[in-house]
């Protein structure tokens, strides 16, 4: 990172050198958000990211943003409207965004896009994500050894690969360390919708679960555990401290800063090119909030544990043996899943009660 | 003292001057809230007014948008104003919207991949049977069964929206999408794709079909037969069933014709702007169209220019978002205050201002 800033640096004075300064210097980055910047959660990360990209450069960088943009026929104005205002590069900030960044990106040849958690690229389309698997696994570890109904409330949003390998994830961790646990799952067809979110976590706190995973934006399903006791939940996407120490006793935190502001740095420096990155606990671009005390110890060490050897790359959530749902064979002993594998995963592994909806 | 008394006939002159005034009021007060929010208030009200039609920048892009945001919420008005005049309360043309893009869909989907040029057609007819299928419901259990249709239409919104969610991640995902939900993308298949008539004006046919109903609304509101029992349903039922007019029939055509308007905005909507079935597909339109319908005054001139400038108020205020950096929730209050004082403005229609002592009678 350092000596990239210090190439770039030269790089800089060199087009100034020759008079290019207006090239090097404006740079315009536009980010489209699916929810408000104050959701707490997912968009208010990105947020923070660009607020830290604005940071990083100062006058140099100019940031726009359009918030609570749906995932449909208007994401493709948003971001054509986005790249005639001038931006030199956009981020959109969700899976609904693949196809509209696709399309406009095909009639805006020079301004570069960066779709996040998509699968579709092009010369002038980038894709980026994180590997929150990783962070599932802890939060499942954690979850299995303290439950004591063996209940685990999930809230999902969509049925996408990237939910469903949360869900895998944290099915495995848990029953690891806890083989009676069972996993209670709503689909809220939603990322950002507090009543809804609340509404699911009511329901699966009444069905007897004692702690409840969210993958969903909001802080409301915390604020449901907290009325309703003796539940346990994990901030989503940020950090959600308002609820630590307890029900909140973990989180999982995306941290984009240093991504966005590596390619904002490579716009400028006219480096850029169109690439996948999938970066995990390792690089830092999915972060372990504190682990409360209302974990007990051995627990707690257990998972800072985990996280040191996911982080390093000893290993990997998905080791085998597992199988999926359906009882075939999915990854032999001491087999480790591959990307592509995960990337496009539609199954359930062996044990979860559930069905993917269809 | 002030007070207010009615009006022995609505005031003609006022009828007009409301949406004129309610816009300038909210104007004003949108900017004074957008000064509060940091803004320079007449900049802003320009970004929101102005720019979309005339800005250099951006106008060659946002004026056809306007017709491709006005187009669906034009079409969906246009049904919902004809029942809301014989005072029949479709609320949920959002599902009867979705129903239509879904069946629409399917049916050309089946047929995929053929070039046949009957197959966009034979989803036009599907989309609108799926929207009409969908407001037969509220329609038949209010005639069986006297059920009221407000409720009934409102909540087969939520069912739809389940419908929807079902087939994007079932029955119509995209094989070749790598398990993720969403139908394959219309844009990609020239027979089912209803792409703009001549390059980049967004005349879509979703916006021609539109025009075409506000003109075949204006001549059965005012020239034909049924267009006059259903304002007498609405005006005077009593009357209407003492001149012979049947009631559940005016409740059968009027639901069924708001549904497969609704269901034809969204069978355009998916196979051209939106391009494919998604979970998110159902973006509210279906909602807004009431309002369209209002501040039209039921009128199909008035839902016309309505759309249009509800189109411009979400095209500027997004432009609004990008370039001063306003909240979005700011935008949408904005919006929410032009109905606000519109409905305001209107008692002035049925009412007068006194000011003085009541006269003793």
């Amino acid at each position: 990172m350092h000596r990239r800033t210090l190439l770039s640096t030269a790089a800089l004075a060199l087009t100034l050198g020759f008079g290019s300064a207006a090239a090097a210097q404006d740079v315009t980055a536009g980010f489209i958000y699916v929810g408000p910047v104050g959701d707490g959660g997912w968009t208010y990360e990105h947020n923070k990211a660009r607020l830290a990209v604005e940071e990083q450069f100062g006058d140099k960088v100019k940031t726009i943003y359009q918030e609570s943009v749906p995932e449909g026929a208007d994401a493709e104005r948003a971001i054509t409207q986005m790249a005639l205002s001038g931006a030199d590069i956009i981020f959109t900030t969700s899976f609904g965004y693949m196809d509209p960044t696709i399309a406009v990106a095909e009639k805006f040849p020079n301004v570069k896009f960066e779709h996040a958690t998509g699968y579709k690229r092009a010369e002038n389309v980038g894709t980026y994500s994180a590997r929150f698997y990783e962070g599932r696994a802890i939060q499942g570890h954690i979850a299995g050894s303290m439950t004591k109904t063996n209940k685990i409330g999930y809230i999902a949003s969509y049925p996408i690969p990237e939910v469903i390998r949360g869900i895998n994830s944290a099915y495995i961790h848990a029953k690891k360390v806890n083989p009676d646990v069972e996993f209670s799952i709503i689909w809220a067809y939603t990322w950002f919708d507090p009543a809804k979110e609340a509404d699911a976590a009511r329901a699966l706190i009444e069905n007897g679960a004692d702690v409840i995973l969210q993958h969903t934006d909001s802080t409301a399903p915390h604020a449901a555990a907290a009325e309703a006791g003796d539940v346990i939940t994990f901030g989503q996407a940020s950090d959600m401290a308002d609820y630590a120490p307890y029900p909140r006793v973990s989180s999982i935190i995306d941290n984009w800063a240093p991504y966005y502001i590596d390619r904002v740095q490579a716009v400028m420096d006219g480096t850029w090119t169109s690439d996948d990155t999938w970066d995990g606990i390792g690089p830092g671009m999915v972060g372990i909030g504190e682990i409360t005390d209302a974990v007990p110890e051995e627990v707690k060490a257990e998972a800072l544990d985990l996280k040191a050897a996911i982080s390093s790359g000893d290993y990997h959530p998905f080791t085998g043996p597992l199988n999926k749902a359906d009882g075939s064979v999915w990854l032999a002993e001491g087999e480790v899943a591959d990307d592509g594998t995960l990337l496009g995963m539609d199954f359930y592994v062996e044990g979860i009660d559930a069905e993917i909806p269809q | 003292m002030i007070r207010l008394e009615k009006r022995p006939q609505p005031s003609k002159l006022w009828t007009y001057l409301t949406p004129v005034l309610a816009v300038l009021l909210t104007m004003l007060v949108g900017g004074v809230l957008f000064a509060f929010l940091g803004a320079n208030p007449v900049e802003a009200i320009r970004t929101i007014f102005w720019d979309p039609l005339f800005n250099a920048q951006f106008a060659g892009f946002t004026r056809p948008q306007l017709l491709v945001k006005a187009g669906p919420l034009i079409l969906i008005a246009i049904g919902l104003s004809i029942g809301f005049r014989a005072g029949i309360w479709n609320i949920g043309a959002e599902g009867q919207y979705i129903m239509g893009a879904i069946c629409g869909a399917a049916a050309g989907l089946a047929f995929y991949p053929s070039e046949s040029v009957l197959i966009f057609p034979l989803m036009i007819v599907a989309g609108a049977l799926g929207g009409w299928a969908w407001a037969m419901i509220p329609a038949i259990l209010k005639t069986k069964f006297g059920t009221n249709e407000i409720l009934v239409s409102l909540m087969l919104v939520y069912v739809a929206e389940n419908i929807l969610g079902s087939v994007a991640t079932g029955l119509l995902r995209n094989p070749e999408g790598r398990g993720f939900p969403g139908s394959r993308n219309f844009k990609q298949w020239d027979a089912a794709h209803n792409s703009d008539l001549i390059a980049n004006t967004g005349m879509h046919w979703g916006v021609v079909f539109a025009f075409i109903a506000v003109i075949g609304a204006y001549v059965l509101l005012t020239r034909h037969v049924l267009g006059f029992n259903i304002r007498l349903t609405g005006e005077a039922p009593r009357a209407a069933r003492f001149s012979g007019v049947n009631p559940a029939r005016i409740i059968l055509i009027c639901l069924g014709l708001s549904g497969a308007l609704a269901g034809m905005a969204g069978l355009f909507e998916v196979t051209g702007p939106a391009g494919q079935v998604s979970i998110d597909f159902g973006s509210g339109y279906g909602f807004t169209a009431i309002i369209v319908a209002f501040l039209g005054r039921l009128n199909p001139i008035g839902i016309l220019l309505a759309g249009l400038l509800m189109a411009l108020t979400y095209i500027g205020g997004e432009l609004a978002q990008l370039m001063l950096g306003l909240p979005g929730a700011s935008i949408q209050l904005f919006q929410g205050m032009l109905l606000f004082f519109l409905l305001a403005m209107d008692v002035f229609t049925n009412f007068r201002l006194r000011i003085g002592k009541r006269e003793a009678a």
